[in-house]
């Protein structure tokens, strides 16, 4: 029975499952790095509507989700493709109004997933002030003053609590123990310790002793207890990077890029590349083979 | 020596390099092809103990300029985004960023023009320029200089915080706030005038403070009656300059890449 209950291991179509109209979902990753673009992707085809998106470090997951109408709110610090600086999905949403947004800085946005995580109300911080972050109408700041003899003002970074946290990683068994390869791990960690419920995707599910644990160790993302459950989705962080498996997909995000030129362009984007099941979507961009001779970009 | 053939690229990486002098062993961060190879000036001449990166993720110990490289930096350090904001936090960073807008308090905008809520032009998002800017000192380099970019009253999104006493509770920035050093395709300027008012340190070659001042949405200082001409690179930097940007990159980032005196265009 334990052994049971211990494997994780679900498909695209099961996580989406799990998630419901208006929930709050905290997306990992950065920019056009280890986004878990098969489950966006996926959660672009459903019926699901009315989202919270918390994507601090948003790249084409929020560009996406924003193009299919997903999101009512954006919880953010900036949407970019690094090589392509403006998202432009991300931008027609905005000029349209199309979504609400409380922008955050890049550390604030830390902040509040780390109060999440230590399951404080707030963090105390200096980010913020003097700018109009702290006086946007998408959240009402706070501030604390410092009972200490500095007595300092400070903003009242409230925690950041999504109901469930998606990540890309490369590697897990089928209990959940992650491996992320890449050299940086974003703050993917804190994501999924700020959340209720944590789904991840990984580009291959292998047995427990290929993990290398002991080699491995400094890229265990997190203890096993905080994913709830894992699907094996090759290339499943394309056309964003999830090195070393894989480079991003420059060639494929010019074709995002545009996509956003008209209704038009959109709609023939979205019929070839995301309403399709994944594996179509995978042989549309030249599988394997491909993703493994795309180069090393340079930034 | 001068080489009086440099481009006003060149002259800018060498105004740009400036911000990190006698900056001490700390993070400098240089966005965009002119301010990194400033950077990588900086580092190769004045002050080697600066810290640069790949643009990515790791330390380097030469410099990497912008676009195809030749060789494999040698990396001395990492320098993944969970480190970047605790050096940031630590005051241990510099950084020469290129805004969209800048008004008078050195307040700057990267996120939206127009409505926030609905903007007419949305951009990046704040990024870290509101973490950056109460941290760390600051600089900046516009391209353009015109009054879309230093515009007449505050800038339409506040993503870094600046000199304006009415943006805090008692009427005084955080500690951290320390905005350095302007450079654009017409001069120098910091924040030395009378309540950090921005003033002009230094015109490039056959530009004047008139010509500057009317490009410019708000009223300007000046060091000097006679305002200084900005420093045509030496022999020496220009040669380093190349070193760092084999690709040229330099000559792309001004329409047709005038030459630094106008005269000799």
């Amino acid at each position: 029975m334990t052994e049971t209950m211990l494997d994780k291991r679900m498909t695209l179509d099961e996580i989406v499952d799990q998630l419901s109209d208006g929930m709050t979902i905290g997306i990992g990753g950065w920019a056009t790095r280890r986004k878990p673009m098969a489950l966006i992707r996926a959660i672009a085809r459903s019926g699901l509507k009315d989202l919270t998106v918390m994507a601090g470090y948003g790249g084409p997951d929020v560009g996406l989700l924003a193009a299919s109408g997903k999101i009512r709110k954006l919880v953010f610090a900036f949407a970019s493709l690094d090589h392509f600086p403006l998202e432009p999905h991300f931008r027609n949403g905005r000029q349209s109004g199309s979504f609400e947004v409380l922008e955050l800085d890049e550390g604030l946005y830390h902040w509040g997933l780390r109060a999440a995580a230590m399951k404080l109300p707030f963090l105390p911080s200096r980010i913020g002030i003097g700018t109009d972050i702290i006086d946007q109408s998408g959240f009402d700041f706070k501030f604390v003053t410092s009972p200490y003899e500095d007595g300092e003002e400070l903003v009242a970074m409230p925690a950041l609590v999504p109901d469930v946290a998606l990540i890309h990683a490369h590697r897990s068994d089928e209990r959940g123990n992650l491996l992320t390869l890449s050299v940086d791990p974003f703050f993917d960690e804190l994501l999924v310790r700020a959340a209720k419920k944590s789904f991840a995707t990984v580009e291959r599910i292998v047995p427990t002793a290929e993990l290398d644990m002991k080699a491995n160790s400094r890229f265990n993302l997190v203890e096993r207890a905080m994913i709830t459950g894992i699907a094996e989705a090759p290339l499943g962080a394309h056309p964003t990077s999830a090195a070393p498996d894989y480079q991003l997909d420059l060639k494929h995000l010019k074709t995002y890029v545009d996509s956003a030129a008209s209704p038009e362009a959109w709609s023939e984007y979205k019929a070839r590349y995301v309403d399709v099941p994944e594996a179509d979507y995978q042989a549309a961009v030249g599988g394997a083979e491909a993703a493994a001779a795309l180069p090393v970009p340079i930034y | 020596m001068t080489d009086t053939s440099y481009s006003l690229a060149e002259l800018v990486i060498v105004a740009c390099a400036e911000a990190w002098r006698g900056a001490g062993e700390i993070m400098a961060t240089g966005i965009g092809p002119l301010p990194r190879i400033g950077a990588g000036l900086a580092k190769l001449t004045f002050a080697p103990e600066i810290q640069t990166t790949d643009g990515e993720v790791w330390y380097t110990t030469e410099p990497v300029g912008p676009g195809k490289r030749t060789s494999e930096p040698e990396l001395e350090g990492i320098a993944n985004y969970d480190r970047v904001f605790s050096a940031l936090w630590s005051g241990k960073r510099h950084a020469l960023v290129g805004p969209v807008q800048i008004d008078r308090y050195g307040q700057a905008n990267i996120s939206a023009i127009g409505d926030h809520e609905k903007p007419k032009i949305a951009m990046l998002g704040a990024r870290g320029f509101p973490g950056n800017s109460i941290s760390h000192p600051n600089s900046f380099f516009f391209p353009s200089h015109n009054k879309r970019a230093f515009i007449e009253g505050e800038v339409d999104f506040v993503c870094m915080a600046g000199y304006n006493p009415a943006r805090y509770r008692n009427g005084q920035p955080p500690a951290g706030l320390d905005l350095r050093r302007i450079v654009t395709n017409l001069c120098v300027m910091d924040f030395g005038g009378p309540d950090h008012q921005i003033r002009v340190i230094s015109v490039h070659p056959d530009v004047t403070f008139e010509e500057v001042q009317e490009n410019t949405g708000f009223p300007l200082a000046k060091i000097a009656d006679e305002i200084p001409t900005s420093p045509a690179p030496t022999a020496e930097q220009l040669e380093i300059i190349a070193r760092i940007d084999p690709n040229n990159v330099r000559a792309t980032v001004f329409k047709d890449n005038p030459a630094g005196e106008r005269k000799a265009a």
